[in-house]
């Protein structure tokens, strides 16, 4: 039976319709609400190319079941920042000219984000082990470290 | 064709970034009015730069980009010559319906071969344009200049006319002369020179790339973000076991599924559904009974000795000076050195995505890969329709790094719409990233060489003896080339390559050749082999680099002395000397001595090619943990020099970044499987480099050498990674890694075995 749902992305609310309760939240933004940022990158949560926040933290959305967001505020890559306004990630990733082919990027940012949220000044350490569960296979490893102690720094 | 405006400008708040058209702009490529049309020929200037209406320009590429910043790159070449300012030049890559095959992305030459082209045809059409203006204004063309698309007088600044005044909106209609080919050997030039390097105002400087905003705020439209009306999403349906094919599929197996369905052409299955998750739960669902099949594969664990037992399919001496039998007669000391390389997979970030939508004998891809040119015309073929009726619309998409499964998805995508007359994507699931990409063939190189009693080396021979690189094609231009084309029945047509190292070393007699073996499964094999990154460079760089320390050793002699006492090419010296100066090398034999009894040694190692022209040489330093097997690398410094730089941030980028993919292929990369079928299916069974990796510090040195041609930089580096980490390894601890990956067990077994 389908079932209605809202999410709320980007501080806008989204009714879909789902026919099932325990299909992944990454599936609801990029088929019902058309959003291209979040990837799909392996569906195990092994990646992290799926990376959304949910009320600030980050959340692989290929293993989050859409029924369990609840009120959850979802923010995705786009929500983050702009060009006008960019998190201070994002203008370090910028900086640091970081990405290739930035199919990985939303697990990259998003994790960043919600590290500096919870720990503004990260030791080196630390910013490896928030990293440390994301594929990129361009190598932009050491380049996404050296964006986050930047932005660490701007903060 | 439809779908959303696509072409966004952004402007940072930081005023960095001034604008950017960084997203593929499949849309507005089929819709916009303003565009011009390239007339698709290749000997006609219309078919690489067009001036717009509104003085914007557009070049036309018939290649792509991987990741590595080309829209940037390309757009400088183009803007220098035509004295626009960057902004200005706008690049249309990898739309069939809009470029010239140029070869899709290979062999790095995205700058060297296409960008070039471009270059000369930018200059080119300045001439023209200037000559126009002579005219229009009624004075000399040598009185002229141009500055940011306005030619002015220099005896009267009152006289003026703009690029888009003169003709806008127009076509040249002009010659150039074209070298009979398409793909990588296109070569086109006019009669304009191009610019003496001293005049260069854009290139060799580092604007940002122009596509990293899009990227970095999540806006970039990947081929994997087509939505077409009435789309259908599938699934591939592969086996469990290698080899085996559907005879029975239970329909009722997923009939609980809304929309769900499957298709069975021949021995491709799939599943399809209008939701994209619908489809997913009905490919996890569907009963299938497959045919008996039994591989036989030898497992990874026996797979080197299974290439040393296995025929040779077709031996080849591809370098040979004097005569190494018998200048090996004449040695005083025989030394010989072996090396294994494992299978490797793509494994690209993302598993392959496609959109295909075949409807009236026509057919339309979106697709990220790599060559787009060839895919369409690999489509036609498995479809059965007229080349011409094949467009393939090339998006950014994962970083494919060689010919991964992007066509593989391509083709699945195209032949699955044909059958159900809609559109249809194709998402591959993470298994079939690393289980179904075509691969990166393992080998065993074999190195001998001869010394005479004064220890100088008189005879040298390498020979490779592994799977050919090219069991599947690396164009995709064949229904052969692509798994749905073997499902389907098509003909194979394996071909027989592989390749030596590249080298200016010197010796009396040098025999330098290969030996290709049997696939291990002809058809629809989840092990056939092609091109991955640099397709041969690890395989025998690891070989012939590690070889090259060997040498130095048995004589004594110190790694960079010894390199450069047979390195006869003045750019390879260079390279080496720069990397050995910059990291500050001692000159010393390699085992240092003094760390035997310390649990952790530390060494230093040099490898050293040169890939068409650019010229390498790494000097890695590790630190080995004897008791774990874990070795550290600490640093490396890499030399390069790639003649002409274009962008040298982008270009310090690119080398950058592989030399971390290189750490990983190096470190931690094989692909395993068992008699069945691959067991690599994921992270956790393929592991790679993640970011708690030691990683080393990078010094880059870049040597620019504007009067010389650019050549490539993309794979040439990575390549040396594992030579330069062996080296260094016997460097700390005197023994020799003879076995890529070297991972803890692996490395802790050889200092154990010492």
């Amino acid at each position: 039976m389908a079932r209605h749902l809202t999410l709320t992305v980007n501080g806008k609310a989204h009714a879909i319709e789902v026919d099932d309760p325990d299909m992944p939240l990454l599936y609801a933004l990029r088929d019902d609400l058309g959003l291209s940022n979040p990837r799909f990158g392996c569906g195990l949560g092994q990646c992290g190319a799926c990376t959304v926040h949910i009320d600030g933290r980050p959340v692989r959305s290929c293993l989050t079941p859409v029924s369990a967001i609840g009120d959850g505020k979802i923010t995705t890559l786009a929500g983050l920042g702009t060009p006008q306004q960019p998190h201070p990630i994002q203008k370090a990733w910028l900086e640091e000219q970081v990405s290739q082919c930035a199919y990985c990027i939303n697990g990259w940012i998003m994790t960043a984000a919600a590290l500096l949220a919870e720990k503004p000044h990260p030791t080196d350490e630390e910013i490896k082990d928030a990293l440390s569960t994301l594929i990129c296979r361009c190598g932009t490893h050491g380049a996404a470290i050296r964006a986050v102690k930047r932005a660490a720094q701007a903060v | 064709m439809t779908g959303k405006l696509s072409r966004r400008a952004f402007i940072s708040s930081t005023g960095a970034f001034v604008v950017a058209l960084a997203t593929a702009d499949w849309a507005d490529a089929a819709t916009s009015d303003a565009a011009t049309t390239p007339p698709l020929q290749p000997d006609r200037l219309d078919s690489y730069v067009a001036i717009e209406k509104d003085g914007t320009i557009t070049a036309y590429y018939g290649k792509i980009d991987g990741g590595q910043g080309l829209d940037t790159s390309i757009a400088q070449m183009v803007a220098e010559e035509l004295d626009v300012s960057l902004e200005r030049v706008h690049v249309v890559m990898g739309d069939t319906g809009r470029t010239v095959n140029m070869g899709g992305a290979s062999a790095a030459t995205g700058v060297s071969r296409a960008g070039m082209n471009l270059r000369k045809m930018a200059a080119e059409a300045r001439r023209l344009m200037v000559d126009m203006a002579a005219a229009a204004l009624g004075v000399p063309a040598e009185r002229l200049i141009v500055s940011d698309g306005v030619i002015h007088d220099t005896a009267g600044a009152s006289k003026r006319v703009s690029y888009a005044d003169l003709i806008g909106g127009r076509r040249f209609d002009t010659p150039v002369t074209w070298n009979g080919q398409l793909g990588l050997g296109l070569a086109v030039t006019g009669q304009a020179a191009i610019k003496d390097p001293k005049d260069f105002k854009v290139i060799g400087r580092s604007p940002p790339r122009r596509d990293l905003p899009a990227k970095v705020f999540g806006t970039l439209e990947m081929a994997p973000d087509v939505r077409l009306p009435g789309m259908l999403h599938a699934r591939m349906i592969r086996p469990k076991v290698a080899g085996a094919v559907p005879v029975k599929v239970d329909e009722e197996s997923i009939k609980d599924i809304p929309g769900a369905k499957a298709v069975w052409i021949k021995d491709l299955l799939a599943v399809v559904a209008e939701k994209e998750w619908n489809a997913v739960r009905a490919a996890r669902k569907l009963e299938v009974t497959w045919s008996d099949s039994k591989p036989g594969f030898p497992g990874h664990d026996k797979l080197h000795e299974h290439i040393r037992k296995a025929p040779v399919v077709k031996r080849h001496i591809q370098l040979e000076n004097g005569n190494f039998d018998e200048g090996v007669k004449q040695a005083a000391r025989i030394v010989e050195g072996e090396y294994e390389f494992p299978t490797q997979s793509h494994s690209s970030t993302g598993p392959a995505c496609a959109v295909a939508d075949v409807r009236d004998g026509e057919c339309t891809l979106y697709t990220s890969t790599q060559k787009p040119h060839y895919a369409a015309e690999g489509v036609a073929e498995l479809l059965g329709l007229p080349r011409e009726k094949v467009r393939a619309i090339w998006m950014y998409g994962t970083g494919s790094y060689g010919r991964n499964d992007q066509g593989d998805a391509t083709a699945d995508a195209a032949v699955l719409s044909q059958h159900l007359g809609r559109p249809v994507r194709v998402q591959y699931m993470r298994h079939e990233g690393i289980a179904w990409d075509p691969k990166g063939t393992a080998s065993v190189n074999r190195s001998k060489a001869g010394l005479d009693a004064a220890g100088r080396v008189v005879a040298y021979e390498n020979i490779s003896k592994a799977f050919s690189r090219l069991d599947v094609g690396t164009n995709e231009g064949r229904a052969a080339d692509v798994l749905a084309g073997h499902l389907l029945g098509f003909p194979l047509k394996p071909s027989q390559s592989f390749e030596i190292p590249v080298a200016s070393y010197t010796f009396d007699h040098k025999r330098l050749g290969w030996e290709t073996i049997p696939p291990l499964m002809d058809r629809a094999s989840p092990m056939r082999t092609t091109h991955l990154r640099d397709p041969y460079g690890p395989p025998i760089l690891f070989g012939s680099e590690s070889f090259m320390d060997e040498l130095a050793a048995a004589t004594d002699t110190d790694p960079v002395e010894f390199r450069l006492r047979y390195l006869t090419h003045p750019r390879d010296r260079e390279a080496v000397r720069i990397a050995a100066e910059h990291y500050g090398w001692d000159r010393r034999p390699s085992p240092r001595n003094d760390q035997r009894d310390a649990d952790m040694a530390v060494g230093r190692g040099i490898a050293y090619r040169r890939h068409f022209t650019t010229f390498i040489a790494l000097v890695a330093e590790v630190r080995v943990h004897r008791k774990t097997g874990v070795i550290e690398p600490v640093r490396y410094v890499c030399a390069h020099d790639v003649g002409l730089i274009v962008n040298p941030d982008t270009l310090r980028h690119v080398i950058d970044r592989q030399l971390v993919y290189g750490t990983s292929r190096a470190m931690l990369e094989e692909l395993r499987f068992d008699a069945n079928m691959v067991t690599s299916v994921d992270w956790q069974t393929y592991p790679v480099l993640y970011a708690d990796f030691p990683l080393p510090r990078i010094d880059i040195v870049l040597v620019d050498r504007p009067e010389e041609a650019p050549s490539g930089a993309a794979e040439m580096a990575l390549g040396l990674v594992p030579a330069a980490i062996g080296n260094a390894v016997f460097d700390a601890t005197g023994v020799r890694l003879r076995r890529v990956p070297f991972t803890p067990e692996r490395v802790k077994a050889a200092l154990e075995k010492a």
